[in-house]
């Protein structure tokens, strides 16, 4: 108990938004807890020091939108697993997705993840809930009873829920709870087979196109029935332009809606397929059909990517969040129509994001 | 000749030069050089005894994923008159659903010293992936609903034999675009020997940014493709109409309310063919939906030149192979730019 672990983090651009804090300063952790921010250039004698000059240090970041895997798929990853990896990339709070085997749409199934979490887990663990039964799209899940189990939200994970009287009651039944809603932002019969963005690059690669409005069907639908409930609703990994007029139209309306986007978003588009970074290739070579870029929603179009940066800089959009799915499939040696959806980008989220930002604030 | 390879101005042309995979890969100068061979060709497979030993010694695999008659066929046909041992392998839809599996049956031929792969996929992309992973040239026999470039070689080549220099000439594709492979290859084709491409088909038949009385601009990869409004405005005053298949699954899937209507305001006729210039040749790239997407009496009618587009589709392959396989020549068109300028 004498030895207590002494930490300063030195020199290092600090900002912490809910202290309203963006200074050069040295941060002073005392067994794990930060005893105070100083005046950047102090000398601490008996402390471990991490010299963080021309970095940024800030408070352990929130993933929204985590898949821990467990129960049920713990050949993928577990919720230990999963937790250490979101303590390598900053994250300190997980938000589990409920597509679990079983469905987090009970308290035991809770109950079990927090536990597993409380004793194995290297970050804090906080658990979503599902919207419907096993996510079925039918019935409404024991909301809660959920609720009561610690859930901080409900979703059906990527699933999202087809029938707009049952996503109406959900809200309106939420609303007792006091928890959000969390729809994925997708209306599958729009995409149809589509394995990218709808647009130049699919035509030309022959690759069957999403096109936006497979999102932004679904975003409107959405705000129009949190505006009839008065619920919470949360659009996650919005995209496309349309999403943002719709959401800016609600928000101007008071819909309680908050909403987020994926770092690849704000960063790419689906230029990126053809595998030349980027740019649009005179003739398609052999780097394309990049199948590192096939996520969900697609990587769209340049337009679409450039309102995104717009829309988080005005404000419109609340959070970033990073999004990975775990898996042990290979992603490199499959063709493009058979890869599973889902980012491999996880370690370079947080650079991306903060790439982007201050390029939209110096216009 | 020179076997140097000589690094073109365009990037990447000059890594992926060893296959054919798109003609969008190719400059005008080595199309003509194809076509130029294939008349050659075609002397070759019409002789009573028709047997070359150019590519005798040399290895060919046809890789089909997805069925097909007339360019397997004529892929082994090719590769036999030219003395190559052609071998076929077919693989089972199950076989392929792995992508791993599809990495590892590339890798077992190319442990065979393959010279050629010739390659049919139902999966946009499959033939770079393969190219990426062997040595051996990879020729595309049709990916998805990318690209089909040995098809449009030889609808080049038919038109070609007929009216000579391309250039100004007016094409029309009537038909699914938004799935064929066909449309995208033909449209590079001939617009990159100066023809102008005209394109009919039902709205929900095109990609969603391709608007009917609309121009396509170069961003799209197709700059310069008229969307026509209408197929009669397509056909008007055309030299070449070309009738796409149209597949009964579209009907399914709600793109079409029947092949009846279809037929009716979107299928080459009689009547539509006489909006075209006298002399136009009527073109299918197979097989034909006979009264649906072209009646049966033009189909077999004066203008129809179909069967003569499957026999060259024999000689066009055989100036392929033998452009990508024969000894000392497999860098060949590296240099050809340079050598026609």
């Amino acid at each position: 108990m004498t030895n207590k672990r002494k930490l300063a983090v030195t020199g290092g651009r600090v900002i912490d938004p809910g202290q309203g804090i963006d200074k050069t300063a040295d941060v002073l952790i005392v067994d794990g807890k930060i005893e105070d921010i100083v005046d950047a250039g102090g000398s601490y004698a008996d402390y471990e020091i991490i010299d963080a000059t021309g970095k940024v240090v800030t408070p352990g970041f929130v993933d929204l939108h985590t898949h821990l895997r467990e129960p049920g798929q713990e050949w993928k990853e577990t919720i230990a697993t999963g937790t250490q990896a979101a303590a390598q990339g900053g994250f300190t709070t997980v938000c589990a997705m409920p597509n679990t085997d079983p469905v987090q749409d009970s308290a035991s199934v809770i109950e079990d993840v927090l536990r597993k979490a409380n004793s194995e887990g290297a970050v804090r663990v906080l658990t979503i809930g599902a919207i419907t039964v096993g996510q079925q799209g039918k019935q409404l899940s024991p909301m809660g009873e959920l609720a009561d189990a610690g859930v901080i939200g409900f979703s059906d994970d990527g699933n999202p829920v087809n029938d707009a009287n049952l996503m109406r009651q959900a809200l309106a039944y939420s609303v007792d709870l006091g928890l959000p809603i969390i729809n994925h932002a997708e209306d599958k019969k729009i995409r149809g087979n589509g394995v990218m963005a709808a647009g130049e690059v699919a035509t030309r690669l022959g690759l069957a196109g999403a096109p936006a409005e497979a999102e932004t069907a679904m975003v409107a639908r959405d705000l129009h029935l949190a505006d009839l409930t008065g619920a919470q609703l949360h659009v996650p990994h919005i995209s496309t332009i349309g999403s943002l007029v719709a959401l800016r139209s609600a928000k101007e309306c008071g819909v309680n809606v908050t909403a987020e986007v994926t770092p690849h978003h704000i960063t790419l588009s689906d230029r990126w397929v053809y595998g030349e970074r980027g740019d649009v290739p005179e003739v398609v070579g052999l780097d394309a059909y990049d199948t590192n870029t096939k996520v969900n929603p697609p990587l769209r179009n340049v337009s679409d990517r450039d309102a995104m940066v717009e829309g988080l800089a005005e404000g419109l959009i609340d959070i970033i969040r990073p999004t990975t799915r775990p898996t042990l499939r290979p992603t490199k040696y499959v063709l493009m129509t058979r890869r599973h959806m889902g980012s491999t980008f996880s370690r370079l989220r947080l650079r991306k994001s903060l790439r982007t930002r201050p390029e939209t604030s110096s216009d | 000749m020179t076997t140097t390879v000589t690094p073109s101005t365009e990037s990447g042309i000059a890594s992926t030069r060893k296959n054919l995979i798109d003609i969008d890969d190719l400059t005008r100068e080595e199309i003509l050089e194809i076509l130029d061979s294939a008349e050659g060709m075609l002397e070759i497979a019409s002789r009573d005894v028709r047997k070359t030993p150019a590519l005798r010694g040399k290895t060919i695999i046809t890789m089909f994923f997805e069925n097909s008659t007339r360019t397997r066929v004529s892929f082994e046909q090719a590769g036999k008159i030219l003395g190559a041992d052609v071998i076929n392998v077919t693989a089972s839809a199950s076989s392929v659903s792995k992508g791993e599996s599809l990495l590892n049956t590339v890798k077992t031929l190319q442990a065979m010293q393959v010279d050629a792969l010739v390659v049919r996929h139902p999966h946009s992309g499959a033939p770079y992936f393969i190219a990426k992973h062997a040595d051996a040239a990879v020729v595309n026999a049709g990916d998805g609903t990318h690209a089909h470039p040995t098809q449009s070689l030889l609808d080049l080549f038919t038109v070609h034999q007929h009216v000579g220099d391309l250039a100004g000439k007016k094409v029309a594709l009537a038909g699914d675009i938004l799935y064929s492979r066909v449309a995208r290859s033909d449209i590079h084709a001939f617009q990159k020997l100066g023809a102008e491409v005209s394109i009919a088909c039902p709205n929900t038949l095109l990609p969603n940014e391709w608007k009917p009385g609309t121009r396509l601009d170069e961003s799209s990869g197709f700059g310069g493709v008229n969307i026509a409004k209408s197929v009669d405005e397509a056909v008007d005053g055309a030299d070449v109409v070309m009738a796409l298949r149209i597949q009964k699954e579209r009907q399914d899937a709600g793109h079409l309310p029947s092949m009846r209507e279809y037929s009716d305001r979107w299928g080459i006729n009689s009547k539509r063919m006489a909006l075209a210039n006298s002399d136009a040749l009527l073109m299918h790239p197979g097989p034909m939906n006979e009264g649906v997407e072209i009646s049966t009496d033009v189909a077999h009618g004066a203008q129809s030149v179909v069967e003569e587009q499957v026999m060259n589709g024999v000689a066009v392959r055989m100036a392929v192979l033998y452009t990508l396989c024969a000894p000392g020549r497999s860098s060949r068109l590296n240099g050809s730019s340079d050598e026609v300028a």
